[in-house]
């Protein structure tokens, strides 16, 4: 087994999908089953990435497998000099378990939607729009370099606004799919400056070639801050595609689209590629960035919790969490928890499109009711679906025994510690905090769509249980939710195979004095390795001491919020209308989702809709009239050379004309062609001439 | 009694040539035209030899006149030739109706 079989095989993974796609998609009109393929294709590809984690994990553990081949090349660029451009794959274990993961969920999607979908016109295209959104996804995952990552990254994003808008006969599902294009386009922008700033400085774009520049002391503009700068800005790019404040208000919107294609794209893997972008650059952060990271992990983990309380749809209910919890992750890699990170990325994965499919099924059930308050009592009918559900709800809630539990955990000590270390004690509170209210929201939905009595009867009695096709994914996903996967400790995953072994430690290549402290190395003059890998002691004995505090408040907050959502609507001791008619305000601004989509139209919408009146009215009057009075101006001209030509010049050669014909007229007369007028002629010429010449 | 000068000569040459004009200008038949001509060749000849007599240039002037009267036949031979030829395709030798000249 060599590492150039590896490689092959994500060659694989990569354009099986891709192979899917087209050919879906061209004979999707002629051939009713051809989507029956494109699952084939998934199924294959799921058996290749499974054959990838599997030798990247047993064989090459610890090594990194890197295969690149030329692009293009240019020579004698002026500014860049000579340019070479580079495709490459690398595989390392995140990539293999991303791999994995994104297979895994993309094969279970597809087999769901095989009973979800059925009926619908377009039957073929979606499955065709899947194929598409896995290669382009499969594409971020494997690149080795950002102008690939960056490509892929705008496939996805085309292959998200396709399938958001599937359904676009409804205005709404259009609406939305534009949002989404134009919001993740704000955030790529920036993450095309960062690209822009790196391939300025270092002339390449591939990941590993930049961290050795950074290692060996080369910076954008030769400054530490433009280094911080960079990271930020490529940041941006997470900030669209991960729906993180203030690029948020796409995702819950996104919700039009089918609920297997939210379960995929809009929950597990694409709004993921921003994390896992994060994770990928994690070597030239500094400290500002990762910073500025955190906070804004901090706020998007904040305030959709608080939107999710009071929320009616099922679908954005869910959506508001799946923000949440990506803010997590991105506030845990800015308080340097990479591992808890990605951790946390592929538990909330599994999870979280356990969680969609199951609204699907429930929505599937329910003849496409979306609104939780007609819903109620389904427990029995969709036993499965309910199982499933709670348990998927119990790991996002952080209950032992779950996978949640042990990621979340983990980023909630990591935060504890970050606090201790540095005295930023926002984001543990924060954390906690959301996790009560993840509890309280989650428990919520639970409740209200599965217990007590149905609301809308005639709905209730035509409920059933959902094919197997449709329940077969949830009870996979609900079975790696538990915590037997990545550890065998259920309480704690450091010494797991997941977090010891799988996950490696990031390496730092910033110049040591833009790092936080607890990430400078203990003793200077270390083995070069060494320096790199970050976290000093004092940060494991942090760690170490906030393991137990953050685990027990954890549970303590999670129980609590689970405890409360049944006080108020299960038992109802509290009168859940009363309470809220007494924090009326609080309730509106949570059900109108904080008015960031009326700011956004006040401010961004009507800006730019008022920008471009104002340019409409620049075009029309300006440049209109330039244009105008240029044509005017040469309109009057012509008529003078018009007039000119006409008058003096036709006039002369009319003259001409006029002239000619008289005195052609005139001599006409003496042509009588009579010889003897001739000979009159001639000689009265030479009598007139013997005069003159007498 | 008068001894006849190089003066009637003269005269009789220009009476001589005068007629002849007047006939090419008047006449309307071709063949009196030709007649015409002939007048003036003929008066010409009197020049020659009235001063061929009277001057002194030897014989060269009755030499000329000789050649114009061999001229003047070769001349009648070719101006009647002509003149058929006129006849032939316009079926008149009216000359104020040859006037295929003007067109």
């Amino acid at each position: 087994m060599d590492s150039q079989f590896l490689i092959n095989t994500s060659l694989y993974v990569l354009f099986l999908p891709l192979l899917g796609f087209v050919v879906t998609l061209l004979l999707g009109k002629k051939v009713r089953s051809i989507y029956l393929f494109e699952n084939l294709v998934l199924i294959l590809t799921f058996i290749a990435s499974v054959f990838i984690l599997y030798n990247k994990l047993a064989n090459f553990p610890d090594s990194k497998i890197v295969s690149e081949v030329q692009w293009f090349s240019l020579a004698n660029t002026p500014i860049f000099g000579d340019i070479s451009v580079k495709l490459g794959i690398m595989i390392d274990n995140i990539t293999a378990m991303m791999l994995f993961v994104v297979a895994l969920i993309s094969m279970l999607v597809h087999l769901y939607s095989i009973a979800y979908m059925k009926g619908d016109e377009r039957y073929n295209r979606y499955f065709a729009y899947l194929g598409i959104f896995t290669f382009s996804m499969n594409g971020i995952v494997l690149t080795h370099n950002i102008l690939m990552m960056y490509i892929f990254w705008e496939l996805v994003g085309l292959s998200s606004y396709l399938l958001i808008g599937f359904w676009f006969e409804k205005k709404s599902a259009a609406d939305a799919c534009k949002k989404a294009f134009i919001v993740n386009r704000v955030g790529d922008i920036g993450m095309f400056a960062g690209i822009l700033i790196l391939f300025f400085t270092y002339r390449t774009f591939s990941f590993d070639e930049i961290f050795n520049s950074i290692s060996s002391g080369i910076l954008p503009f030769n400054s530490t801050f433009w280094l911080s700068v960079t990271g930020v800005l490529l940041f941006c790019g997470a900030i669209g595609k991960s729906a993180q404040f203030p690029l948020h208000v796409w995702l819950p919107d996104a919700m039009e689209g089918p609920t297997p294609v939210s379960a995929l794209i809009h929950a597990a893997t694409m709004v993921a590629a921003g994390v896992y972008l994060v994770i990928r650059i994690f070597g030239l952060l500094t400290a500002d960035a990762m910073l500025f990271i955190a906070v804004i992990g901090m706020i998007s983990s904040f305030i959709p919790a608080t939107i999710a309380l009071t929320q009616n749809d099922i679908k954005k209910v869910l959506a508001y969490s799946t923000i949440s919890q990506l803010g997590y992750m991105i506030m845990a890699l800015g308080v340097g928890a990479y591992q808890f990170a990605f951790f946390h990325l592929v538990t909330h994965a599994f999870f979280k499109a356990a969680l969609f499919l199951g609204s699907g099924s429930v929505i599937h059930a329910m003849h496409h009711e979306q609104d939780i308050r007609y819903m109620g009592g389904l427990r029995k009918k969709m036993p499965l679906t309910y199982w499933t559900f709670v348990i998927s709800s119990l790991a996002i809630a952080g209950i032992p025994l779950t996978s949640g539990f042990l990621s979340k955990d983990g980023i909630l000590a990591s935060s504890l510690a970050f606090a201790n270390l540095t005295g930023h004690w926002l984001f543990p509170i924060t954390g906690f905090l959301v996790a009560l209210l993840t509890a309280f929201y989650m428990f919520r939905l639970i409740i209200i769509t599965f217990h007590g009595e149905p609301k809308d009867h005639h709905k209730f009695e035509h409920a059933h249980e959902s094919p197997f096709v449709m329940v077969m994914p949830l009870v996979v996903l609900a079975t790696l939710s538990i915590f037997v996967w990545y550890t065998p400790n259920p309480f704690n995953a450091d010494q797991g195979w997941v977090l010891s072994k799988w996950i490696e430690k990031p390496l730092l290549h910033t110049p040591v004095d833009t790092r936080f402290d607890f990430m400078k190395p203990d003793s200077e003059g270390t083995s070069e390795i060494k320096e790199h890998i970050i976290y000093s002691s004092s940060y494991t004995d942090a760690m170490h001491h906030a393991h137990y505090p953050a685990m027990f408040i954890s549970l303590f907050v999670a129980l609590s919020g689970i405890l409360l959502a049944f006080i108020f609507y299960h038992w109802k001791k509290v009168n859940v209308d009363t309470l809220t008619e007494k924090i009326k305000p609080l309730y509106t601004f949570s059900l109108n989702k904080w008015y960031f989509d009326e700011l956004y139209d006040k401010t961004f919408v009507n800006g730019t809709i008022l920008l471009s009146k104002a340019l409409g009215w620049f075009d029309l009057k300006v440049i209109d009239g330039i244009v105008n009075s240029a044509a005017a101006v040469t309109k009057s001209l012509a008529f003078f050379i018009g007039n000119f030509d006409r008058i003096v010049i036709d006039g002369l050669v009319n003259l001409t004309a006029y002239l000619s014909g008289f005195f052609g007229l005139l001599f006409r007369r003496i042509q009588t062609g009579k010889v003897q007028t001739y000979i009159v002629l001639v000689i009265f010429s030479i009598v007139i001439l013997l005069f003159i010449f007498r | 009694m008068v001894s006849v000068g190089l003066t009637h000569f003269l005269v009789i040459s220009t009476l001589l040539f005068s007629m002849g004009l007047y006939a090419i200008i008047t006449r309307k038949n071709a063949v009196m035209v030709l007649m015409g001509v002939e007048l003036i060749l003929n008066s010409a000849n009197i020049n020659f030899i009235a001063f061929s007599r009277f001057g002194n240039f030897g014989y060269s002037g009755q030499l000329i006149a000789l050649f114009v009267i061999v001229l003047a036949a070769a001349e009648a031979a070719i101006a009647l030739a002509i003149v058929l030829n006129i006849y032939k395709n316009l079926s008149t030798v009216n000359v104020d109706e040859v006037d295929n000249l003007k067109d």
